[in-house]
């Protein structure tokens, strides 16, 4: 299915339809994984709207992505709960183990580094999720050892 | 009426339930269960009850707040009380099964306390463990207790009668009832409920819309989270209630895409709600009709801001707009449109279900009822509490919180998250209402909760939350888009060693001028934490900025790591595990740290065993050590002689 059809797909419940803007967006990008500039335009379309209106959008919440994420998506929580239990070590830690800064994604596509606002796991402070899973009570020498482990296993 | 059917049947079932002669297990597995591994207990458990053949009932619960000690999972055999049991891991749950279920052995040893009638020895009863017994459950009276994916174990336990009653009363007792609870709002302003209410409904037009605020952006707090994926009817309830009270034709539950368990529920209560005609036209065949749906929320903190919810709503970036016109006027499409927090939503079919003098009951003069709070940080015992209003923030943090972890000092409590403010010791005899901790200059906000102790840098505490505010500022009005950034720059030169001596009064100015010229709440709160720090942690900042040291250790830019040589046994457990290679040393050497390659993670103090004690932080002095690896002994020597 080329890209165009999948779009097509993908935003056909919403066409025409009231304030569907943000629902729009977060379904493509649950198809694709991101926003290419394609689905922005597509986006307005099937909604009768600018492309600046979508991109507008797009860019305003702090969810919606324009590069493809990693295969594996590291997320580590910043809320108050984990700066205080010392998240800001482990954040400094893996970016400087991938790299790259948060928000970012390795060159060869294995990792991406997000830290997000806050998970709502704050007993468990702090926090780490690699792709679905929640890891807790985190320290920069265990969440070293994690990312190795997904380095090596897949 | 048909519900009075469903409702008989419901109560029927759960006595059923009750009384069943096979083993029941509850299991929580809300999200904070989750990530303490329900999951896979839950797995391991079932295979184990497959293998013994035990037909027992496995229902998961949502989540009793205590989140220290998860997953937690509740036995009850016929004719016993239920036991709770915490920590329970993948582990330990086979020997469990097998001592309990097989054997009888209620091992008192891993059981936390006892649910229900009747005493098992050895163990306590739950409700008067510590962190429990000063609670008062009412909004989350069902947490943990019923299935939150059955409707009928909600109606089952007296829900849904407060909207029966609500119907039978008529629109304008029921507001009149509201009124008279003084329920604020506990979204964090604690305007009182009834009155914009009354607003909403007094306002002219057929057309109105009732939100529910699920936008739950504080870092440190996952109240409405636990209430939604724990009793998500609670909150539901609440809301027809509001909906036949305003005269609202449709509804929207603004939950945060962070909480997909909770929008899960949501989802599913919904569906329900619709399968036994409580969603609809003509609900229970009265002359009312609504419905409502689930808007998810893309990680904007604004968000929570009423006029920038609607926005978001709508499919425009979230931003706010000036008020008047408020909600209540022109809202939602420009229509009527009332706003209320998750967990008001759940007092208000609370306080129908049983009557506001009874809701009286609870609470302090000005502040009724009673809140949920998430306590988290460096405190003993975290999780998800909820006491009257009027409550002292001492028997908070000590009486129920265990006081602070690791034995260390308190230091202070962050309410109301980045809009809110630190308390310092002198205030823990304050009561915990609205106005209170306004005149301490923090808020209530909707009940984060994170106490800091010595470890804990002030200064450094009041950057995160600038940096929060600034980047979640979204740029309308120029007091917070620049201001908070200039407040944020400031800091973060104060935290990095290159404060300026006019810095402080700069940061007094600049939260003066952001507070009272920005367009909304963010702005207008967001200097919050530096001024509360500013008022009662001064020092600390006197201390980056003319010593050029972090008192309490945090500041990466003024701290150093040090091997003591009188102390390092050579052991290279934390040279190998140096990511930056900063550490030299080998087999019973004395290692040392290049101050110019260590990039002070700190791994080498969490790796030193407690036993050398040989890796210290310190700021603003400096450690005396070899210039190059000598031999363990030689070092020894030269201490003991020193």
């Amino acid at each position: 299915m080329s890209l165009h059809e999948q779009l097509a797909l993908v935003l056909a419940p919403y066409r025409g339809e009231k304030g569907a803007t943000i629902p729009a967006l977060q379904a493509v990008q649950k198809a694709l994984g991101y926003l290419p500039e394609e689905a922005i335009s597509e986006t307005a379309k099937s909604l009768c709207l600018s492309e600046n209106e979508i991109y507008g959008v797009a860019t305003f919440y702090a969810h919606f992505r324009f590069e493809k994420e990693g295969e594996h998506m590291v997320r580590i929580c910043s809320g108050t709960a984990c700066h205080v239990r010392g998240s800001p070590r482990i954040v400094e830690t893996l970016e400087e183990k991938l790299g790259i800064h948060s928000g970012e994604t390795t060159k060869d596509h294995k990792f991406s580094l997000e830290r997000i606002a806050c998970f709502g796991s704050c007993a468990l402070a702090p926090v780490m999720v690699v792709d679905k899973t929640i890891y807790g009570r985190m320290t920069t020498t265990k969440a070293r050892q994690i990312l190795d482990e997904y380095q090596d296993t897949k | 009426m048909i519900f009075d059917k469903i409702r008989k049947q419901a109560i029927a079932e759960w006595a059923t339930l009750q009384q069943s002669q096979q083993p029941r297990i509850l299991l929580g597995t809300a999200t904070c269960g989750r990530a303490a591994g329900a999951m896979s207990t839950l797995e391991i458990m079932n295979q184990e009850l497959a293998r013994h053949n035990i037909d027992a009932i496995v229902t998961q619960v949502g989540c009793i707040g205590l989140c220290y000690i998860e997953p937690l999972v509740d036995i009850v055999k016929p004719n016993r009380p239920r036991i709770c049991y915490s920590s329970v891991t993948p582990k330990i749950i086979p020997q469990l099964i097998e001592d309990y279920l097989i054997k009888d052995n209620p091992r008192p040893d891993l059981a936390l306390g006892t649910i229900g009638d009747g005493t098992i020895e050895g163990i306590p009863r739950l409700l008067d463990l510590p962190m429990l017994k000063p609670q008062v459950r009412i909004v989350l009276r069902n947490c943990g207790h019923i299935n939150p994916e059955d409707i009928k174990q909600y109606i089952a336990n007296d829900g849904y009668i407060g909207f029966i009653k609500a119907i039978n009363m008529g629109p304008e007792r029921v507001l009149g009832e509201i009124k008279k609870s003084e329920l604020r709002g506990r979204g964090g302003a604690g305007f009182p409920t009834g009155q914009k209410w009354e607003f909403c409904r007094r306002s002219p037009g057929k057309e109105k819309y009732i939100i529910c605020n699920a936008d739950e952006g504080d870092p440190g707090a996952f109240m409405n989270r636990a209430l939604l994926e724990s009793d998500p009817h609670s909150v539901l309830e609440g809301m027809l209630i509001g909906a036949y009270t305003i005269g609202a034709t449709h509804g929207y539950i603004y939950c945060r895409a962070e909480y997909p368990l909770a929008i899960e529920r949501l989802s599913i209560a919904l569906n329900q709600m619709r399968e036994y005609g409580l969603l609809g036209d003509n609900i229970l065949g009265a002359n009312f009709s609504f419905d409502m749906e689930i808007k998810e929320g893309a990680g904007a903190f604004i968000c929570g801001e009423e006029t920038a919810l609607m926005a978001s709503i709508e499919g425009k970036r979230g931003m706010p707009r000036p008020r008047p016109p408020f909600p209540a006027v022109s809202g939602l499409w420009g229509k009527p449109t009332n706003i209320n927090n998750a967990e008001t939503w759940a007092n208000v079919a609370l306080i129908l279900q049983k009557g506001s003098e009874w809701y009286d009951g609870f609470g302090s003069q000005t502040s009724k009822g009673t809140k949920t709070f998430a306590l988290v940080g460096k405190i003993e015992r975290t999780g998800l509490i909820e006491v009257p209003l009027g409550i002292h923030l001492r028997d908070i943090i000590y009486e129920i919180g265990g006081g602070i972890a690791d034995g260390k000092q308190y230091k202070a409590v962050q309410t109301g998250g980045p809009s809110g403010g630190c308390l310092p010791a002198s205030l823990l005899d304050s009561p915990v209402d609205y106005d209170s901790l306004v005149k301490a200059g923090s808020m209530m906000g909707s009940g984060g909760m994170v106490i800091a102790d010595e470890d804990t840098c002030m200064v450094d505490f009041a950057r995160f939350f600038l940096s929060f505010s600034q980047a979640e500022s979204c740029g309308k009005c120029v007091p917070c888009r620049i201001g908070t950034h200039q407040m944020f720059a400031i800091l973060e030169r104060i935290t990095r060693g290159e404060g300026k001596l006019r810095d402080i009064e700069q940061l007094e100015q600049l939260s003066q001028l952001v507070k009272t010229t920005s367009l909304c709440g963010l702005g207008q709160t967001a200097p919050n934490p530096v001024q509360t720090t500013l008022r009662y942690f001064r020092d600390e900042y006197e201390a980056h900025i003319n010593k050029k040291k972090c008192p309490s250790l945090v500041c990466t830019r003024l701290i150093n790591y040090y091997i003591l040589p009188g102390k390092c046994a050579g052991c290279m457990l934390c040279l190998r595990d140096c990511p930056a290679k900063a550490i030299v040393g080998g087999r019973r050497l004395v290692h040392i740290i290049s101050q110019e390659k260590c990039t002070k993670c700190g791994a080498c103090l969490d790796v030193c065993p407690e036993r050398f004690g040989a890796v210290v932080k310190v700021s603003g002095e400096k450690v005396i050590v070899p210039s190059k690896p000598i031999p363990v002994a030689t070092s020894k020597a030269l201490k003991n002689k020193g």
